[in-house]
């Protein structure tokens, strides 16, 4: 077998993989391991895909994906704290052609924000909501989330979450399926190249969902957080498997066609 | 043409919204601010210009929704009560960090808390010294009559679009409900997608390959960049301070006695001014029209001239740290109020003249 030089290795004919152009070249700012990159590639490769990344307004949170707009690159507005949905709703009501969608984490959606969450959701608005839920609160160094699971330990859970005082998990995701706002909900991951896949058709789908004007798609990402749950990035997937999806079974949960 | 109607103050300031050409309105009701959606919802703006009127979940939504929208270079505006507006904080220091223009109408209760939901003016600090956190200030106008109820949604957009600022308008429960004449604009058309791409450059309209992303953010973690945008916006204030104070000085040419009252207040002097000269008194009534940027320069000249100046406000006295500041201790300042949603009567400010300026 003839060898193949470096030089000849990066001839375009030979390229099976490119960085979309919808991510800036920034380095991530997120911690090895974690999902986020992965999913932030995901969306941006379908808005490339569909060709609206001029027609696209996307709205990055507060928590780890606060700087989304620094690695995303098209419009986008930063909102405070958990209003993602309630400022995605006027610039989607104000520019019905766009296209529109929140990238928020489980903190942002489910605690601070789940009244903009509900009510964003049941006007259907015709958006797409990115639901990243690793059961933590990352960015202000692992607290409690309102999805952190019974019994897990966090900074301001360190015996584990009680749920005789702390409350249960909340499936904010089976909740507003329950709407008749929303149109397609699903729950994804993007631990392995399989679930990649998947995770990228249901992002497809919820942005051809809002194409076609028909209400509101939610992709909930079951994801990792290596870091706050004290884990190395392999460790932190594989208790994701053992103790996240039974909780947080993936699959569609509604899909309305 | 310019069109007369009797109208109340909160329908013609949703009527002026529509006329100033709004693109959206974003509100949740309260009392006594509730007709200015109840208005726009009757009159269907989306049919006669496009204009959208949505009623959010909250105030906190309906406040985060004006964000969203200035984000896209359009007009956008909302309307609240003191409780309501209170909510809104998080979203306005957003709002002026993000340095957004949009339009707020606070049709001022009295407070602390649920208070009441008659017309008071103790909102002047929240109004004024930020409200929310960090530093940043709103450019306030405060209307005395429902004429300026519908003048200033015009001026707001244009003061807002102009230093790319939230603009408060600062009224209260009295002036909201009551009934006057008003001399409403001709339509104004909304913005074109032409216009907002040339005038707003850095909207959010989606990136085209001719210009690189537009992002709108209040965070910076850079501690020195964030002093720089800090700097940028207190440059901007000093600009609005130098350009943008309002204010109407009644009587003051000869004034011996100087009165200084917005809003309600304002009205109410007037009347108490004119009893007082038919008592051969000289007074004069001050009426700052912006409470930021404020009237200081006239009021530190007028204190050279007159022996005393009485504040009149509906609230225990917020204002009269301003025209103090004004003043110097260069002449006495003493302030009259009622509070709890109670309006003063022209004779009790006659009687606090005589009590705590003549006589004092």
């Amino acid at each position: 077998m003839a060898e193949i030089t470096k030089e000849e290795l990066r001839q375009p004919e030979n390229l099976i993989y490119k960085k979309t152009d919808l991510l800036t070249d920034k380095p991530l700012s997120y911690c090895p391991g974690c999902g986020h990159g992965t999913a932030h590639r995901i969306v941006m490769e379908v808005l490339d895909e569909m060709g609206i990344q001029d027609q696209t307004i996307g709205i990055a949170p507060v928590g780890c994906s606060v700087l989304a707009y620094e690695f995303m690159n098209i419009d986008m507005q930063q909102a405070a704290h958990g209003r993602a949905p309630a400022v995605a709703t006027a610039v989607k009501r104000l520019h019905p052609e766009k296209f529109v969608f929140t990238y928020q984490g489980d903190g942002d959606l489910a605690a601070i924000g789940t009244a903009e969450t509900i009510h964003a959701c049941n006007r259907g608005e015709n958006i797409v909501i990115i639901f990243i839920n690793n059961g933590i609160y990352g960015m202000t160094g692992g607290q409690m989330a309102p999805t952190t699971l019974p019994g897990m330990k966090s900074s301001t859970s360190p015996y584990g979450r009680d749920v005789a005082t702390m409350g249960n998990p909340l499936k904010i995701t089976e909740l507003i399926a329950q709407l008749p706002g929303t149109i397609y909900v699903t729950r994804q991951a993007v631990h392995t190249p399989a679930n990649v896949r998947k995770t990228k058709k249901a992002v497809r789908k919820a942005f051809e969902n809002q194409k076609l004007n028909k209400g509101l798609s939610f992709v909930e990402i079951v994801s990792n957080c290596n870091s706050g749950w004290k884990m190395t990035p392999r460790q932190s997937n594989e208790w994701m498997v053992e103790n996240m999806f039974p909780f947080y079974p993936l699959g569609d949960i509604k899909v309305n066609d | 043409m310019k069109e007369l109607r009797l109208m109340k103050g909160n329908e013609a300031f949703a009527e002026a919204a529509i006329r100033a050409g709004a693109d959206g309105y974003f509100g949740y009701p309260i009392t006594p601010q509730s007709e200015v959606m109840e208005y726009l919802m009757a009159e269907k703006p989306e049919e006669r210009t496009g204009m959208i009127v949505l009623q959010a979940e909250s105030e906190i939504a309906a406040i985060n929704m004006v964000y969203g929208g200035a984000a896209c270079g359009k007009r956008v505006l909302t309307s609240s009560s003191s409780p309501g507006v209170s909510l809104k904080q998080e979203g306005i220091s957003y709002i002026a960090g993000a340095e957004l223009p949009c339009v707020i109408l606070n049709v001022a209760r009295g407070g602390p808390g649920l208070g009441t939901i008659q017309p008071a003016q103790s909102d002047y600090f929240q109004s004024t010294k930020g409200g929310g956190h960090g530093d940043y200030k709103m450019l306030v106008l405060a209307p005395s009559s429902v004429q300026e109820m519908a003048d200033f949604a015009g001026l707001g957009f244009e003061l807002a679009f102009k230093y790319r600022n939230p603009v408060l308008i600062l009224s209260d429960g009295a002036i909201g409900q009551m009934m006057e004449k008003v001399e409403l604009d001709e339509q104004r058309p909304r913005f074109t997608d032409e216009e907002i791409k040339n005038n707003t450059p850095w909207a959010t309209t989606g990136k085209t390959k001719d210009r690189e992303r537009n992002i709108i953010t209040s965070l910076d973690l850079d501690s020195y960049k964030q002093e720089l945008h800090n700097l940028d916006l207190q440059a901007k204030y000093r600009e609005m301070e130098k350009n943008e104070t309002r204010y109407e000085a009644i009587s003051c040419d000869d004034a011996e006695y100087l009165i200084v009252a917005y809003g309600t207040s304002a009205r109410l002097s007037q009347k108490a001014v004119d009893l007082l000269r038919a008592e051969g008194i000289k007074v004069g009534l001050l009426r700052p029209i912006t409470l930021f940027p404020f009237p200081t320069a006239v009021i530190a000249k007028l204190a050279d001239q007159v022996k005393g100046i009485l504040t009149v406000e509906m609230s225990a006295g917020q204002m009269i740290e301003d025209v103090r500041l004004a003043v110097g201790c260069r002449v006495k300042v003493e302030h009259f109020g009622r509070m709890g949603g109670i309006i003063p009567s022209p004779t009790e400010i006659v009687d606090a003249m005589h009590k705590k300026i003549i006589g004092g």
